[in-house]
């Protein structure tokens, strides 16, 4: 379960509708995400960049 | 100039075609035809839109014209695409003839419409596109209450989000259970006991056989004689693939436009994507499969010939009231449904006659596997052997 936890804060999410995975390491620089935002660190009004659903859609993701 | 590669369709289909192949080939002409009004929005998020506070226009992430720019192409709005001319390589639409290089159809599904008896049957409505869903917002006032023809996936999500916004909903299927053409006898149950807690009204077994105007609203009549009044009827019974522009053009349809592994139909220049497509068989109208062939087309159109290859999928439903998600047989295979130890909520796993996974039904803190789980289940489709 650690690496859930610690997923939470820095690893990789994965969109639940059509499987966008957010890597921190990469952002969403389209959308003004930098480079090593976890993903709890990206506001509200984010959406998905492939499906256009909101944050409450992804996932931590375990590669 | 070159002749442009033409895309018929501006839902996730056709969006993530002209995305991926501008990824692909920086300078090639591209045209986007639709024959809505080309806002740019997310369907999935059409069945939860009340829970978000979202109406259409706040559903709406960008005009044409932004979206336009932002793939560097022609977007032609509220423009029907009257026929194709396989041999000229050329379509007629409301903007005149235009001559392509190769053509995309991604003109998605139409909901069934199953005629009822009655007055009403005209007014019955249906949500499959941003603009439907604006009709349905301006019908909508609220805490009144709606109809809903169908409880299956579509169905079942309009309904959560209409309850728990505090509507009054009626549920009719012909089925004994919700959702039963995708998830097994056991999960129905759970889901029909989750919708009627939240104050859904059940009607399982039953079709609607009438629709009657009546005092500012409407009265629904069922097959079995029970009749009751309502403000508002939707129709969530099914979808049907937009073959009508291909068949017309000659190609190739069944179910939906008939396309082998690289999208392509029975003309070299002519592809279909989507809602409207039946790939090696499947028609899969979700958003994950679409994101897969979007990609796999995009290389074949850049001139990489790329077969699509489909893992298993996991698909979400949308029903907070019992969180559910599925991987679907999607062969027609005859399941058994065999339960399995979690910690939260519920798994059943699908084995075909010979014993092999093929299924998957999650629910409660059990869909959190889904990903995972989907990876025991053997490809839907390739890859190439």
């Amino acid at each position: 379960m650690d690496s859930v936890e610690t997923n939470k804060t820095a690893g990789k999410w994965i969109c639940r509708i059509c499987g966008h995975i957010y890597d921190p390491a990469e952002g969403d620089p389209d959308s003004g995400i930098a480079p090593g935002t976890a993903f709890s660190e990206i506001p509200d009004t984010w959406y998905c960049p492939d499906c256009g659903v909101t944050k409450d859609d992804f996932e931590p993701f375990d590669d | 100039m070159s002749a442009p590669l033409v895309i018929i369709g501006t839902g996730q289909a056709g969006t993530t075609v002209a995305r991926e192949f501008r990824k692909l080939d920086p300078s090639s002409p591209v045209i986007l035809i639709t024959s809505d009004d080309g806002r740019i929005y997310s369907k999935p998020l059409l069945s939860n839109a009340l829970a978000m506070g979202k109406d259409a226009d706040a559903l709406a992430m960008m005009p044409a014209e932004q979206f336009a720019g932002q793939v560097d192409a022609q977007v032609h709005a509220n423009t029907r695409v009257q026929s194709i001319d396989l041999q000229a390589r050329t379509i007629r639409s409301d903007a005149g003839e235009t001559t392509y290089r190769q053509l995309v159809l991604a003109v998605g599904a139409n909901q069934i419409r199953i005629p009822t008896e009655g007055d009403a049957n005209d007014d019955i409505l249906t949500v499959n596109s941003l603009m439907d869903y604006a009709v349905f917002r301006e019908r909508l006032t609220f805490g009144m209450h709606v109809t809903i023809l169908g409880a299956g996936l579509i169905g079942s999500e309009f309904a959560n989000d209409l309850l728990a916004s505090r509507y009054q909903v009626s549920l009719i299927d012909p089925a004994p259970y919700p959702m039963s053409r995708f998830v097994p006898e056991e999960i129905g149950r759970d889901l029909q006991d989750a919708l009627s807690g939240i104050g859904a009204i059940m009607h399982l077994g039953r079709t609607a056989k009438a629709a009657w105007h009546d005092n500012d609203g409407y009265r629904v009549e069922l097959d079995d004689g029970e009749s009751f009044s309502t403000n508002l009827i939707l129709s969530a019974v099914g979808l049907k693939p937009g073959v009508d522009l291909a068949a017309a053009a000659g190609v190739k349809t069944n179910r939906g436009i008939v396309v082998d592994k690289f999208l392509r139909t029975s003309d070299p220049n002519l592809f279909a994507i989507g809602d409207c497509a039946e790939v090696e068989g499947l028609v899969l109208p979700f958003i994950m499969p679409i994101m897969h062939a979007g990609r796999a087309l995009a290389k074949t159109l850049a001139g990489q010939e790329t077969p699509l290859v489909y893992p298993a999928m996991p698909v979400t439903v949308k029903t907070p009231c019992l969180p559910l998600v599925s991987a679907p047989a999607v062969h027609g295979e005859q399941i058994s449904w065999k339960p399995e130890a979690v910690d939260d909520g519920k798994k059943l796993a699908g084995y075909d006659e010979a014993n092999l996974l093929r299924a998957l039904t999650l629910t409660g803190g059990a869909t959190k596997q889904a990903f995972a789980a989907c990876r025991d289940i053997p490809y839907w489709l390739g890859p190439v052997s």
